[in-house]
């Protein structure tokens, strides 16, 4: 954490970010003390009205409130983006450290199978899951999961096999130290840094491809506030009704532009592989 | 040696379209639905349920299932679809794909012909407004999700302001002109992604390169400041620049998907999601496939370009 700190503090950029993706940490841990309405509550009497005193981002078509719905939009979008990141770190960590630590025809084999997983773009893998998984937030997150295996294991992996060959890690096993042992405080410590850039950094492609299914109507299903579901429904009131869709489009917006600039620090500061940008 | 890299490398990747091959095919095995009863109907009798899962080779082992079913697919037998009742491999590989080609090919040469010159600017006047304006700039193009700026774009250019088409697509290879004419927009918004990345790529490489050695020995030999940038540095931005386009392969293919179904561009991105809501697995399953195949083939070109542009590695 202090690290984290040290690095981000030292650029201009990647604490602009920050403070954009605080806000909307901030907006998502207390959005039900901050919205005003519920955010599924349905008036059709006040329907597509202009932001107002009592409305302060305007009504959708079905008199929602849109500042409500943005707000839980971005509970959702943080929660999906993390959960599923969280899910293919986890996947990823556990088939990279068999591979690099097993060697041999494991690692041959889950190799191959990483292969197959990256030969897939992302976005294809997550449509071709959530065809087969059906459509909904936590298939969502699981569909986000699985593509991001591949890119994760094969990080381990090469970390893993770096690690292995330096000498404290050959000390500590002639030393009698248990595999176990050295895994868990010797080998992940110093796998996970560059680790924790890398999913920083796949957060806001989780959150642009969750917002994009939902977009196209096979992602999170409605009446859920989600960003890419309110976005889609919008669409169809833009000349009318631009604020519908405007509002959450832009947070859509500011959330990936401030992520994608922590992410760019925290990847200067500790992954010495990307080099001098 | 160098022969026998290449032929490792053409065997992997071999090996990895077969396990990709058979990731897809379970895929439709996984598929929600029977795919006898969705032939047939809602009224069948146990004997035509019967002949036509015989018919269909579904009554045989997996395995076996799977060899017909590749050997099939090889010869470019991909099946009929049940909404359009068109062959798919037809639908998919002679309609689709040219279209998604065409749009991420004309998005590809807009970024390249504003991504270079800008990051150059950026670099030479490196702390400058100009620099400024180029990396902020790069941060929200590259970052900017593509369907809403679709949104946008229709909106403004095409609704608003009416330069633009805003229904329809015509085939470039049809009607060249009119074709482009329509693919603009589209181009635009999936092109601005790319151009980020490559203004900032060019922008850090040649900043880079400008600072070592052998440039102030040009510098040195009186060689005028086009020349040395032109020449000598940007040969040397050529390594970076492919590398970065050829990783962010599947960031293009986001945006194309993304752009194709907010424009209504007749693409695989477009074909794809819309047999996903109608439930057309096989259509999936080919759109799947097809993109894997091109993937995978596109990775091995660029890195049979670094070959190409590095001559350290011809000696490996």
């Amino acid at each position: 954490m202090k690290s984290f700190w040290k690095a981000v503090s030292h650029q201009r950029n990647a604490m602009f970010g920050l403070a954009i993706v605080g806000v909307f940490i901030l907006m998502a841990v207390f959005a039900p003390v901050l919205a005003p309405y519920n955010p599924t509550e349905q008036n059709l009497e006040f329907a597509l009205q202009g932001p107002s005193a009592e409305h302060w981002l305007g009504t959708d078509s079905f008199g929602q409130d849109v500042y409500s719905r943005m707000l839980y939009g971005a509970r959702l979008a943080l929660g999906i983006g993390f959960a599923s990141v969280a899910l293919g770190l986890l996947g990823g960590l556990i088939i990279g450290l068999s591979a690099g630590l097993l060697g041999g025809r494991v690692e041959w084999a889950l190799m191959r199978l990483v292969d197959a997983i990256l030969a897939f773009p992302e976005i294809i893998l997550a449509i071709a899951f959530v065809a087969v998984l059906g459509m909904g937030t936590d298939k969502v997150v699981y569909a986000l999961a699985i593509s991001f295996v591949g890119p994760f294991a094969r990080i381990v992996r090469s970390d893993v096999l770096q690690v292995k060959a330096r000498p404290f890690i050959e000390a500590a096993r002639l030393m009698g130290v248990s595999p176990f042992r050295i895994i868990v405080r010797h080998l992940l410590p110093n796998v996970l840094s560059s680790l924790m850039v890398q999913a920083g950094i796949r957060i806001s492609t989780a959150i642009l491809l969750e917002s994009g299914l939902s977009f196209f109507g096979i992602g999170v299903v409605p009446p859920t506030p989600d960003w890419g579901l309110i976005i889609a429904e919008g669409r169809g009131f833009i000349t009318m009704a631009p604020w519908i869709s405007g509002f959450p489009g832009v947070a859509l917006a500011l959330l990936l532009i401030g992520l994608t600039l922590l992410g760019d620090g925290l990847r200067d500061a500790f992954d010495p592989r990307s080099g001098g940008h | 040696m160098l022969m026998n890299a290449a032929l490792i490398k053409l065997l992997q990747t071999l090996l990895v379209l077969l396990i990709v091959s058979v990731v897809a095919f379970f895929f439709l095995k996984m598929a929600p639905g029977d795919p006898v009863m969705l032939l047939l109907g809602s009224e069948y009798s146990p004997q035509a349920y019967a002949r036509l899962m015989h018919e269909l080779g579904l009554d045989q082992p997996v395995t076996v299932q799977y060899l017909h079913w590749l050997g099939r697919f090889v010869q470019g037998d991909w099946g009929i679809s049940y909404v359009t009742r068109d062959n798919i491999f037809k639908q998919a590989v002679l309609q689709a794909l040219p279209v998604t080609l065409s749009l991420a090919t004309l998005s590809l040469l807009m970024a390249l012909t504003l991504g270079i010159p800008a990051g150059l600017l950026a670099a030479l006047f490196r702390g400058r407004w100009v620099d400024g304006l180029v990396s902020s700039l790069s941060v929200l193009g590259s970052a900017f999700p593509s369907f809403y700026l679709g949104i946008i774009l229709i909106w403004v250019f095409g609704v608003e302001l009416g330069w633009f088409p805003t229904m329809g697509f015509v085939r470039p290879w049809d009607d060249f002109w009119d074709g482009l004419y329509h693919l603009a927009l589209p181009a635009i918004t999936l092109a601005v992604y790319y151009t980020g990345l490559i203004a900032i790529t060019t922008r850090s490489s040649l900043i880079e390169v400008l600072n070592q050695p052998f440039i102030a020995a040009v510098r040195a030999r009186g060689e005028p400041m086009v020349r040395v940038v032109g020449v000598h540095a940007m040969r040397n931005v050529m390594m970076p620049l492919v590398t970065v386009i050829g990783l962010q392969l599947g960031g293009l293919l986001r945006g194309a998907v993304m752009t194709e179904v907010v424009f209504a561009v007749p693409g695989l991105g477009q074909m794809i999601t819309t047999a996903v809501l109608s439930r057309e697995y096989g259509v999936v399953q080919a759109g799947v496939m097809l993109t894997a195949l091109f993937f995978v083939m596109v990775n091995l070109v660029v890195d049979q370009t670094y070959r190409f542009l590095d001559p350290r590695l011809r000696a490996r």
